[in-house]
């Protein structure tokens, strides 16, 4: 193994630096996400970082219920990468109960909870 | 070598179920412990291994072990979240056929309802998912319901049967906690928290211990109750974060209860009872098909208007589980409490009459630890 930073240091370096990457696995093929030492298909740890396409479909939904005051509703998705990795995000742009499985997304940086970047979507073709 | 029926639970208890007010954990742990040594007539300088896992006490089977003055020879502390419980057993089963133990204590105790009103965790939201701030477990679990619905077509209504049936069932228990009448429409205009769940899909916040005592098959009669044969048990791990899960409609509980299965020799219609960790209405559901009760997606059609209910046609969760009986956190050793309660005829009007094989499961973490218990009386050996 590599001295220097491990996966999850990597990936928050790359996040900061307004670049979404996941990894490859050199010996099976497999996209990984998210970021691991090795491929948890086939073991291997050539692991190499690439772009994905951003796209994606959404697989489940919830909408967390809080009141105006505090925030109001926000909604919690879990996403298809057209990669086949799954990932938890947000979908910006949309009234949450108009999110449901099957949606087509494409991901972009946004903020998190904690105010750092994170990786956030919205639906493909920009609906409003 | 198979472990069936090797060995058995000759004492249990529950401690502090409900308000426990001013114990601590541990002090409801050791009054549970109390009384599953005077259920089993056993001595506590007798146990010579103990198990038990904690919310916020890592190492809990040293304060455990302090707590009652023992040097076990085996301290397991195992931590799987809710599901520890029925492994313990598992691995109480095999120290005592090896005969590196001869009596096995199993413990729990939680004080998260006096103490903070609300689920006591070590555990903070995985790296991955902490941006996007889903309630910790609930939205998980909300997350696998609303797949199971896309895919299936689960309704809402089915559902709150699963808590309907709960809280009949909690009815006939005079120990539960919940006992007022609760009806589809209740639960589904329950205030929601994290869609489709509603406070009525969501286990209780109770104070709550529970104790067992196990020995070898040999002398499992030499105690005052009838003996619990452990007939079958086995596990599943999928995942920790929901996010990681494979497919959130097929947990771990179709390996483990497969293996219980196998071990046990017996099919899922032999069960007369079964115990289920329902942390949430969609646990009951994907547990039931997974269990191989019905087929994968009819978990549904499974529990729609009274099936696993009192005068159902399976009857779950009797003692009205963690929806309205009990639920201090990590309700595992309450499945199986109740299932001994039920193998041995002593569970008043919930009574299943005739009960002979039951089947108890533990869930840890969000859908991520499963594991299968199957328990007979000396009739199944």
């Amino acid at each position: 193994m590599e001295k220097g930073p491990g996966p999850d240091a990597v990936f928050a370096a790359k996040l900061a630096d307004g670049v979404f990457e996941i990894q490859k696995c050199g010996g099976c093929g497999s996209h990984v996400f998210h970021p691991r030492v090795i491929c948890p298909a086939c073991g291997s740890a050539d692991l190499e970082w690439v772009a994905p396409t951003g796209r994606g479909t959404i697989y489940a939904r919830t909408i967390v219920r809080r009141k105006p005051e505090r925030g109001g509703d926000y909604n919690v998705v879990l996403v298809d990468l057209d990669e086949g990795v799954r990932m938890m995000s947000r979908v910006d742009g949309i009234a949450h109960d108009e999110i449901a499985a099957g949606l087509k997304v494409s991901a972009s940086i946004g903020e998190g909870a904690d105010g750092g970047p994170a990786v956030v979507f919205r639906p493909e073709g920009g609906a409003s | 070598m198979s472990l069936r029926g090797k060995a058995a639970i000759v004492g249990a208890a529950l401690a502090g179920c409900g308000e426990a007010h001013g114990k601590s954990a541990m002090e409801i742990t050791v009054e549970a412990v109390h009384g599953a040594l005077a259920d089993a007539g056993v001595s506590l300088g007798e146990v010579d291994a103990i198990a038990t896992c904690q919310p916020l006490d890592m190492l809990s089977g040293l304060t455990l072990a302090q707590e009652l003055g023992l040097n076990p020879r085996f301290t397991m502390n195992n931590r799987m979240g809710g599901s520890s419980f029925l492994s313990h057993t598992l691995w109480a089963a095999m120290l005592l056929e090896l005969r590196l133990a001869d009596t096995v204590l199993i413990a729990y105790g939680s004080n998260q309802r006096t103490a903070s009103g609300k689920l006591m965790t070590a555990l903070g939201l995985p790296t991955y998912e902490a941006p996007y701030k889903p309630l910790f477990p609930l939205s998980s679990y909300a997350l696998a319901a609303d797949r199971h619905m896309t895919q299936f077509g689960t309704t809402r209504e089915q559902l709150a049967d699963v808590a309907v049936a709960a809280r009949a069932w909690a009815r006939k228990n005079p120990e539960a906690f919940m006992r007022d009448p609760l009806t589809r429409e209740d639960v589904i205009a329950s205030r929601p928290v994290s869609d489709p769940l509603r406070v009525r899909d969501c286990c209780l916040v109770t104070d709550g211990g529970g104790a067992l005592i196990m020995r070898r098959a040999e002398t499992a009669k030499d105690h005052p109750r009838p003996p619990v044969y452990l007939l079958g048990g086995g596990e599943g791990t999928t995942h920790r974060d929901i996010s990681e899960m494979p497919d959130l409609t097929a947990t771990g509980a179709a390996q483990s209860g497969a293996a219980a299965r196998d071990m046990a020799g017996v099919t899922p219609a032999d069960i007369d009872v079964v115990q289920l960790y329902d942390a949430f209405t969609i646990n009951v559901i994907l547990f039931l098909e997974d269990l191989g009760f019905c087929k994968k997606g009819e978990g549904g059609a499974f529990v729609e208007g009274g099936g696993i209910a009192p005068g159902g046609h399976l009857p779950v969760n009797t003692n009205g589980g963690g929806l309205s009986c009990v639920h201090p956190g990590m309700y595992g050793i309450f499945t199986l409490v109740e299932a001994v309660r039920q193998l041995r005829g002593e569970a008043g009007d919930r009574q299943i009459d005739g009960a002979e094989l039951a089947l108890a499961h533990g869930n840890g973490g969000v859908l991520s630890s499963q594991v299968t218990n199957i328990l007979g009386t000396e009739a199944t050996l």
